[in-house]
């Protein structure tokens, strides 16, 4: 059987030739992961870029989460790294550090847009109106009861407050491998511990631990997407689960929102400031790599034109709360200066 | 004779013991019942299953292969499209400025803002709609319409002026309308369309602007999210083309060789036991390990591209070479060892015993263990998460380089898809298409070996 002989023969040329041309073609497409409530936004402007440039091939979204996706991001400098990192927060001081260790050093961000954050429950449940201290009390794992920090003694949502309905307290909440949770602690768990009080003279770590330790009982930390949380509703229809305000607004068939310190969220709420719960979106774009990869400094462009990421534009209409436009212009004369953060 | 004497004692014996052989069997049939009732159960039991699984897939994603398109009539207006003309080829001296000035042109052409052409085409089929602002109305028609349009201005830039009836895509919230996938008794505020936009689709449904098609989109489009309608397979279809070709090409001579040289001529010796037990142990290693060697070798060591078909198939021709082994084996070990003497005894060296008579007869196994090998990888999901194929690629790779995304994958991504109603149905839909290339394979292993094995 030569046949075989020649076919193994040329299979392994075949996989040599693979490596080399793998090294000698150089990456023509933009290659972008990170954050997962980005991603719908990234990967529409992705479309609409190679629609509108033919020239360039569609970037390709990846996702990961914040965390995730910066740490690909920071992995070095080469076409086998990717080119933008999209985040739900701004990058931390040590995800930096570990950036410059990697020789990534021109690291530009990109601040597009608002998202905010919403507590909603199954659409045929009870109304929920809750401010960030009751939030807090449900979720602690260790409460303020009488001056002592006690194990959470709460079990429906009007033992927390008799305003909230009669219903046992069941909450779907990020896990920390995403940008959410983070705002969703500083914003709110950390917000309502700081209004609902302390013991006094504890210390401080301490006090950090209670405001941010979850009771294990009735919080389940989620770190898929939203249709987990979604699912996780589904299947106990007395769960409060954290969404993004873009995901709710596509399932308002499904889901009802809660309000929080009286304020609807919407993206007019949002937009105005006045619902507490939001947070600015980014990109970090890898300065090293503009001129490298061909596309990148008009895909950010793009990105941040009027028609996209502005009032009316097509991001709009996914969900994207936009911010102003002179933020904007700031934003791209910044990065068109290359000045690296 | 003994019996014709035999005494009224040993007749009672007699009598005794074929009661007692009656009664035995009666047991023992009572045990044969039992075992094949069992066993029917079993059938039935695993066959109910997979009925479920079945009737579930196919009760969810037979609607998705149903689109809606709405029939326009297209006036490219001079006035709103106002671009200079095409430049020709015979304008410019080289190839090269010729590509420039077309790019630049189609630039120019990309920026109009094609939405009013879309908007218009609808007014005009629906003089009702007077009072509808443009985003109610664009809510109707999927967003790439405007795309399709330009598309088709771009390749016969002669249009201008012209009026021409174009079908385009129904959006995925018009299509839950029309299909019933949002509860059509929900309120305004539950809606994801506005009171007119719905009232609207459904005139358009009536007088027949909008009308049902058999969704070839699925099928002969790449993924989207900016048009979530017009979402499709191919990217993913030929990503997975491309890791089962590489998975072919590499596992199936590297497997077959391997299992070749150990069977007939590795010495029997410590090391080939540890080598034998290693490679039922790589069988039985969950997927998802050789996930993390893929990133860690393929993408960080040898600098492979990310999202790329070659390293999904790299990483699942491990997963599968393990399988190819050990079935390969197990043929060569089934070979009568007639056949082995007859060879040597004719004077055939070991080489032109193994490659001229035994490799044919065991043909049919090896092949069979190969599509079977093959179908596993094509599900496989887990390795492919790590190495970076979860990306979402709005484009069909031409090269096992460029970035792809796998069937499965798709399915993965497409249920973590925020449109919850357009997309569990358009779920199950790639389910269906995964299946069925699943049964082709397998259907295509039971029809070889049944052909190879008669003609040997």
């Amino acid at each position: 059987m030569k046949t075989a002989l020649f076919a193994s023969a040329a299979v392994i040329a075949l996989a040599a030739f693979g490596t080399t041309a793998a090294f000698a073609q150089s990456r023509d497409t933009i290659q972008i992961a990170g954050s997962s409530t980005v991603l719908p936004f990234a990967s529409i402007v992705a479309e609409e870029f190679s629609a509108s440039f033919p020239e360039f091939k569609t970037p390709v979204v990846g996702s990961g989460g914040t965390g995730g996706g910066l740490k690909q991001f920071c992995e070095g400098v080469g076409e086998n790294t990717i080119d933008i990192a999209n985040a739900s927060r701004q990058i931390k001081d040590a995800e930096r550090e570990a950036c410059t260790a990697a020789g990534v050093t021109d690291i530009r961000e990109i601040q597009f847009g608002f998202d905010g954050i919403v507590f909603a429950s199954a659409a045929s449940g009870p109304d929920f109106a809750l401010t960030p201290a009751q939030v807090y009390k449900a979720i602690a794992a260790k409460v303020n009861v009488d001056g002592q920090l006690v194990d959470n003694p709460y079990k429906t949502w009007n033992e927390v407050d008799a305003s909230l309905p009669n219903q046992p307290i069941a909450l779907a909440v990020p896990a920390s491998n995403h940008g959410t949770r983070e705002v969703f602690q500083e914003k709110v768990v950390s917000a309502g511990c700081e209004e609902a009080g302390l013991p006094e003279g504890i210390s401080e770590d301490d006090a950090e631990a209670a405001c941010t330790t979850y009771r294990q009982d009735v919080v389940v930390e989620i770190s898929g997407d939203y249709t987990e949380t979604l699912a996780r509703l589904n299947s106990d229809p007395n769960t409060v689960g954290v969404f993004g305000l873009s995901f709710y607004e596509q399932n308002t068939d499904t889901l009802k929102v809660a309000t929080v310190d009286g304020v609807v969220p919407s993206k007019e709420s949002v937009a105005a400031g006045e619902y507490p719960v939001s947070r600015p979106l980014f990109f970090y774009v890898k300065g090293q790599h503009i001129g490298v990869i061909p596309g990148i400094e008009e895909y950010v462009q793009f990105f941040l034109s009027e028609g996209i990421s502005g009032e009316g534009g097509a991001l709009e209409a996914a969900g994207l709360i936009p911010q102003p436009a002179d933020k904007t212009a700031e934003v791209l004369a910044a990065f068109e200066a290359g000045a690296a953060q | 004779m003994a019996t014709d004497i035999a005494s009224p004692a040993s007749r009672s014996a007699s009598s005794e013991r074929t009661r007692a052989i009656r009664a035995g069997l009666v047991r023992r049939h009572a045990t044969e019942q039992i075992f094949r009732g069992l066993g029917i159960a079993a059938i039935a039991v695993a066959l109910g299953f997979v009925a479920i699984l079945f009737i579930d897939v196919f009760r969810k994603g037979i609607p998705a292969f149903v689109q809606s398109n709405v029939h326009l009539s297209v006036f490219f207006d001079p006035e709103l499209i106002d671009v200079d003309p095409a430049p020709a080829r015979d304008q410019f001296p080289s190839d090269a400025e010729y590509t420039a000035a077309s790019l630049k042109w189609q630039r120019s052409v990309a920026l109009l803002n094609w939405n009013t052409i879309v908007e218009a085409s609808l007014r005009k089929a629906a003089p009702e709609a007077g009072d509808m602002t443009a985003r109610e109305i664009l809510s109707i028609p999927e967003t790439d319409a405007r795309h399709e349009i330009r598309e088709m201005f771009v390749a016969n830039p002669s249009l201008l002026g012209q009026t021409v009836d174009v079908d385009v895509l129904a959006s995925a919230n018009a299509q839950n309308w029309i299909k019933g996938n949002i509860d059509r008794s929900l309120g305004d505020k539950q809606q994801q369309l506005s009171a007119p936009a719905r009232a609207l689709i459904d005139t358009f449904v009536e007088n027949g602007t909008i009308s049902n098609g058999f969704a070839w989109s699925i099928l002969t489009n790449v993924d989207s999210r900016s048009a979530p309608a017009s979402a499709g397979l191919l990217g993913a279809f030929v990503g997975t083309l491309w890791m089962m070709l590489i998975v072919v090409v590499l596992a199936v001579p590297i497997g077959v060789a391997a299992a070749i040289y150990l069977e007939e001529f590795a010495p029997k010796s410590r090391l080939t036991d540890l080598i034998e037990v290693n490679i039922n142990n790589l069988a039985a290693v969950p997927s998802i390990v050789f996930g993390l060697l893929g990133a860690a070798v393929f993408i960080n060591w040898f600098h492979l591209p990310i999202s790329a078909p070659l390293v999904g198939g790299l990483v699942l021709t491990l997963l599968t070479l393990p399988t190819i082994i050990i079935a390969t084996r197990g043929a060569l070990l089934g070979v009568s060892p007639a056949l082995r003497q007859a060879a040597l005894g004719m004077g055939a060296s070991k080489t032109q015993m193994v490659f001229h008579h035994v490799l044919p007869v065991t043909f049919p196994s090896i092949l069979t263990a190969t599509i079977l090998g093959v179908a596993h990888a094509l599900g496989e999901t887990a390795p492919l998460l790590l190495i970076g194929m979860k990306a979402f690629v709005a484009s069909v790779p031409a090269t096992p380089l460029d970035q792809a995304a796998a069937l499965p994958v798709q399915i993965y991504l497409w249920q973590g898809n925020e449109n919850r109603n357009f997309f569990e149905p358009r779920t199950a839909a790639a389910i269906m298409v995964l299946l069925g290339v699943m049964i082709l394979l397998n259907g295509a292993a039971i029809y070889l070996r049944s052909r190879l094995e008669k003609r040997a």
